[in-house]
């Protein structure tokens, strides 16, 4: 069962929402190595969309290709109307001021504050957002419940808290959308969960669109409207979480077996 | 062979991305003051103390052959001719090479491999204006006032070497260093630190920019950021040596 680019499904209703994001035909390759082939999405406003796959299969590169941090080789990518390729250098970078992104390792500028790291987004924004930097810097360090580590170096902070700062960073900005790359890998099932809510927390709060690279089928499960599975270049298949769960797919439910199993311990 | 090639190119279009970006607004001053400070300021004290002890050595050195041939009154004069002209420059940019060359390669190899450089492109910033050009304007500004700082430190320990074996008066070794110097000797070698400058910072950059393969990557990259800042201060002392030679200033 392939994917299609329209994801209707009980997760959601989509049925007059927006797309913020349209995936047609994309393509990418490294040398011999084709990390994507053909892949079509579509994301809707307000969707929580987790994409899942084995590792090295190209989920991060597919985040990367939607912030233009990689350019694609083929097929079209269009992001809150703006076909990617098309734009210059400026109108890219004003494009990725609506977009917050959470690395993997959360990439905290090690040579700055926690104050520093949240400020930095809303220096460089020329003003887009109203009220005072420090003020944005306390509400969102509070919104992920760590204001007392606002004069602490990155290095100071565990694992967990380095993700909640990677997230908090994403959403100096106010974004429409926000890309986790991994958010719970590494962390404790308790540090996970913790992560998982404040995930779910703040995409209501802040009413954002957000696709969640993952392994965490829990993870998967609580957050996803609609989950892809990247396999072979392609939106192999396509649902709500209880649809994927289901599924009579082989390689699916080894996935979701293996995965389920392996966090259980 | 391909090395070489290799990393001529790198460089080659990094300075075309530097000098494209740069001249673009808006300009980074704040980041440019901030790199000023990090990069030159921190250097002070590493090339004051190298400066200071190489003016001393200089006379040590040479002070017993000039007076076996009855030149001992020569040691300002020579001493301020040698350290203008090549030894303040070419060991500042040196100690350099080694001190800032590393660091910013170091620096920007772990943003890198740490995705810190990823992060400031998705958050709207433009690293090569932010990171690299910004660094290779201070390095370029920085060079040449820790050389102008090095040869006044340099003729300090030169004096005060000079101080101790002959009873030096200051007002007489300061003026005969002062009367010995021309403009020759002084547009020249301080319009090569310039050079000097430019070359560490771009180096460094586009090294530790460049790197690969995570931490052992961040390691040889500031590495052969080392070695070809080094070669290519070197080089640049000897094309700017030979040019100043053709239009008869030497």
């Amino acid at each position: 069962m392939e994917a299609q680019t329209n994801n209707n499904g009980p997760g959601m209703d989509t049925t007059g929402l927006k797309p913020v994001i349209e995936i047609e035909h994309l393509k990418k390759a490294f040398g011999s190595n084709v990390v994507l082939r053909d892949f079509n999405l579509t994301i809707y406003a307000g969707q929580n969309m987790v994409v899942m796959g084995k590792s090295g299969i190209g989920k991060t590169i597919l985040i990367k290709c939607i912030i233009g941090l990689i350019k694609p080789d083929g097929g079209t990518l269009r992001v809150l109307g703006q076909d990617i390729s098309k734009l210059n250098h400026r109108e890219l970078d004003e494009l990725r001021m609506r977009i917050g992104f959470v690395f993997q390792s959360s990439a905290l500028y090690d040579s700055m504050t926690i104050r520093e790291n949240l400020a930095f987004p809303l220096r460089r924004s020329h003003g887009k957002i109203t009220g005072t930097i420090e003020e944005r810097v306390r509400e969102v360090l509070g919104n992920v419940g760590l204001e007392n580590t606002i004069d602490l170096m990155p290095s100071e902070l565990s694992g967990g808290m380095r993700k909640r700062i990677g997230i908090a960073r994403s959403l100096m900005l106010m974004p429409e959308i926000v890309l986790y790359d991994e958010p719970t890998t590494g962390l404790d099932p308790i540090t996970s969960d913790e992560i998982t809510h404040l995930i779910m927390d703040l995409q209501q709060k802040y009413k954002t669109t957000s696709v969640i690279i993952t392994h965490d089928v829990e993870l998967a499960r609580i957050a996803a409207n609609q989950i892809v599975f990247l396999k072979d270049g392609i939106a192999y298949q396509q649902g709500t979480y209880d649809e994927m769960v289901k599924t009579s797919d082989p390689d699916l439910k080894r996935f979701f077996k293996k995965t389920k199993d392996t966090q259980n311990g | 062979m391909d090395m070489f090639f290799q990393d001529a190119a790198e460089l080659a279009q990094f300075t075309v991305a530097v000098i494209k970006e740069g001249v673009r607004p808006p300009y980074e001053f704040r980041e440019v003051l901030n790199q000023c400070y990090e990069t030159g300021i921190k250097s002070f004290i590493l090339v004051g103390i190298t400066a200071f002890i190489l003016g001393l050595v200089l006379i040590m050195q040479s002070r017993p052959t000039l007076v076996e041939f009855g030149a001992g009154s020569f040691l300002p004069a020579m001493s301020s001719v040698s350290i203008v002209r090549e030894i303040g420059p070419l060991v500042t940019a040196l100690i350099c090479a080694g001190k800032i060359g590393s660091g910013i390669s170091a620096e920007l190899g772990s943003m890198k491999v740490t995705e810190q450089i990823d992060a400031m492109e998705v958050s709207g910033t433009n690293p090569f204006k932010f990171l690299i050009a910004t660094r290779i304007m201070a390095t370029t500004l920085m060079i040449p006032v820790l050389t102008l700082y090095a040869i006044l430190i340099a003729l300090t320990g030169a004096f005060t070497a000079a101080s101790i074996t002959d009873q030096v008066n200051i007002g007489f070794f300061f003026n005969r260093v002062f009367d010995t110097l021309k403009f020759s000797d002084v547009i020249p070698s301080f319009t090569k630190t310039f050079f000097f400058g430019f070359a560490i910072g771009l180096v460094g950059c586009t090294k530790g920019y460049n790197s690969k393969k995570g931490t052992e990557g961040v390691g040889k990259a500031a590495n052969a950021s080392v070695v070809i800042a080094m070669l290519s201060v070197i080089v640049i002392d000897m094309v700017v040596t030979r040019i100043t030679a053709m239009l008869g200033y030497l």
